[in-house]
């Protein structure tokens, strides 16, 4: 194992850290914003790779110009998610909880199926493109161009959601975290806020999706393995913390990578989960939680 | 009274089915301060709260002619009416700064800031603390914040709930008289208290509410000087 491997591998994995991280990010902004926990996270990462599957198949359209394109269709679908199923289970009187879980869940569910019925269950991958195949080196370390292009667009993504946060708007979206019912008295429309805030979190899992379809592969249940990562990124960085979803984003991808060199590739993810194990024994509120 | 710019009739409201307002009659005429007084659990938290929509409610409210029947609480609150709310809340992690700023959120256009001038005016010590987290201050600065908060939503009518609750005595005062600075800039008053004689002397008239209804109302004056009423209703 020689010190340039390692280091290729490292970057690799900080890379994938920055896309793990906005996928995260999203899922914490909603989490922290109205405390629903959005089990169909992955789910949304999957359509938007479809997204970019069918409009490259039939339009001929490169991934990385789609990437407006879905991110915006994303926020759509993110929107209609809210007023069309969130709206409804806030609205519930009994077992809130519940039902909430449930009504993501069973989306999360449904977008599989769906999945299956229109785009096949057969894996896809974009084989073409801007981004498709290259590779950049530096001496003896060599990168995917596509991960590269990936953890750019992501951090990139990451910073944007860091100036919203700055913004007027990203004070509003502060005080309606803190409280849903005050808002109301100085005229803010707390359902206009949580639209946003899920338009805003489908977006920015979006953005993610369009990057990852450049080198992933595209199945209807790819989101599986990215949701899954993305509770422990948010777990180990603390609920609602975006700063917190950065560094653990990285943590994570770091140490996947690091896992699949030293133990073995088919096995990555033991050491994200034993990462989870040990949030949860010696700080379970997280890196940047506050809870 | 003056033309009324807030009139209400057979105003009802129920909390978990439990009735808390019978059929509430009130007008606060244009420039008024009204008082609403009355002892714990005579419904006067619930009778703001169900004029600036936070529950929901039978009879009728009119605020400067228009019905307010099933208008959400956010566009009550765009329609001029603010709420300075029992406990306050405030944001409490965010600063004093955005805590105000805030509250000019939902309107647009370049005067939306200009009630900070007068906010900070009343409440000097609200400029000294811009950048300290709502949660660090003490409960008069809190208060002075909240009604801060109101006042940048540039209300015609600032309704206060029992603004002299959990702080300092010395601090009631300043905030009674901010009360009536904040009339004498025209913005008309509806304020529920448990402090009884420091209340009526800057109110023009009052409303005794028991259990939901009111049994009394009058000129704060009359209310004052009659002990009848005080020892029946308001228990002292």
């Amino acid at each position: 194992m020689t010190a340039s491997l390692v280091l290729q591998v490292a970057i690799g994995g900080l890379l994938m850290g920055l896309v793990y991280a906005l996928v995260a990010a999203g899922l914490s902004l909603i989490f922290g914003l109205m405390d629903v926990v959005n089990f169909a996270h992955g789910q949304l990462l999957m359509l938007a790779m479809y997204a970019v599957f069918e409009f490259h198949t039939l339009l001929g359209l490169d991934p990385l110009v789609q990437l407006p394109l879905v991110a915006a269709l994303l926020f759509v679908l993110g929107v209609a998610i809210y007023r069309g199923l969130i709206a409804r289970a806030l609205a519930v009187r009994f077992n809130t909880g519940m039902v909430q879980i449930f009504v993501t869940f069973g989306l999360s569910i449904f977008l599989v199926g769906f999945a299956q019925l229109v785009f096949g269950t057969d894996f896809r991958s974009v084989n073409s493109g801007l981004l498709f195949g290259r590779t950049v080196a530096i001496g003896q370390i060599v990168l995917p161009l596509p991960q590269i292009a990936a953890g750019l667009v992501c951090l990139l993504a990451f910073a944007a959601l860091m100036l919203i946060a700055r913004t007027e708007f990203g004070r509003a979206l502060e005080a309606t975290r803190e409280d849903r019912d005050a808002v109301a008295l100085i005229g803010i429309d707390r359902n206009r806020i949580f639209s946003l805030g899920w338009g805003i979190g489908a977006a920015t899992v979006g953005i993610a999706g369009v990057m990852l379809a450049s080198f992933y592969y595209i199945s209807p249940t790819v989101g599986d393995s990215f949701a899954l990562i993305a509770y422990v990124t948010v777990a180990l960085g603390g609920f609602g913390s975006l700063i917190g979803a950065l560094i653990a984003g990285l943590l994570i991808g770091l140490t996947e990578a690091m896992t699949a060199l030293v133990i073995d590739p088919s096995l990555k993810q033991i050491g994200v989960f034993m990462i989870y194990v040990l949030v949860l024994m010696v700080r379970p509120r997280g890196l940047f939680g506050r809870l | 009274m003056p033309a009324p710019i807030l009139h209400v009739r057979g105003l009802t409201a129920a909390y978990r089915g439990l009735r808390a307002l019978h059929g509430i009659d009130l007008d606060v005429g244009e420039g008024e301060v009204v008082a609403v007084v009355g002892a714990n659990g005579a419904g006067k938290s619930t009778l703001l709260r169900a004029i600036a929509g936070q529950m929901s409610i039978g009879g009728s409210v009119q605020f400067a002619g228009k019905s307010l029947a099933r208008v959400p609480a956010h566009q009550i609150n765009r329609l001029g009416i603010g709420l300075v709310p029992e406990g306050r809340r405030l944001f409490p992690r965010l600063s004093v700064e955005d805590n105000l700023r805030l509250g000019a959120y939902a309107r647009r256009g370049p005067d939306r800031f200009k009630p900070l001038d007068f906010v900070f005016t009343l409440f000097p010590r609200l400029q000294e603390r811009l950048s300290q987290r709502a949660e660090t201050l003490s409960g008069g600065e809190q208060q002075m914040l909240a009604i801060g908060r109101a006042l940048m939503t540039a209300p015609k009518l600032l309704m206060l709930d029992e603004p002299s609750q959990g702080i300092m005595p010395r601090l009631v005062d300043d905030i009674l008289a901010a009360v009536r600075r904040i009339r004498d800039a025209g913005v008309t008053i509806l304020i529920v208290e448990q402090r009884l004689a420091e209340t009526l002397e800057i109110a023009d008239r009052a409303y005794v509410l028991q259990t939901g209804r009111v049994v009394m109302q009058g000129s704060a004056a009359e209310i004052a000087g009659n002990a009848e009423i005080r020892r029946a209703y308001l228990g002292m």
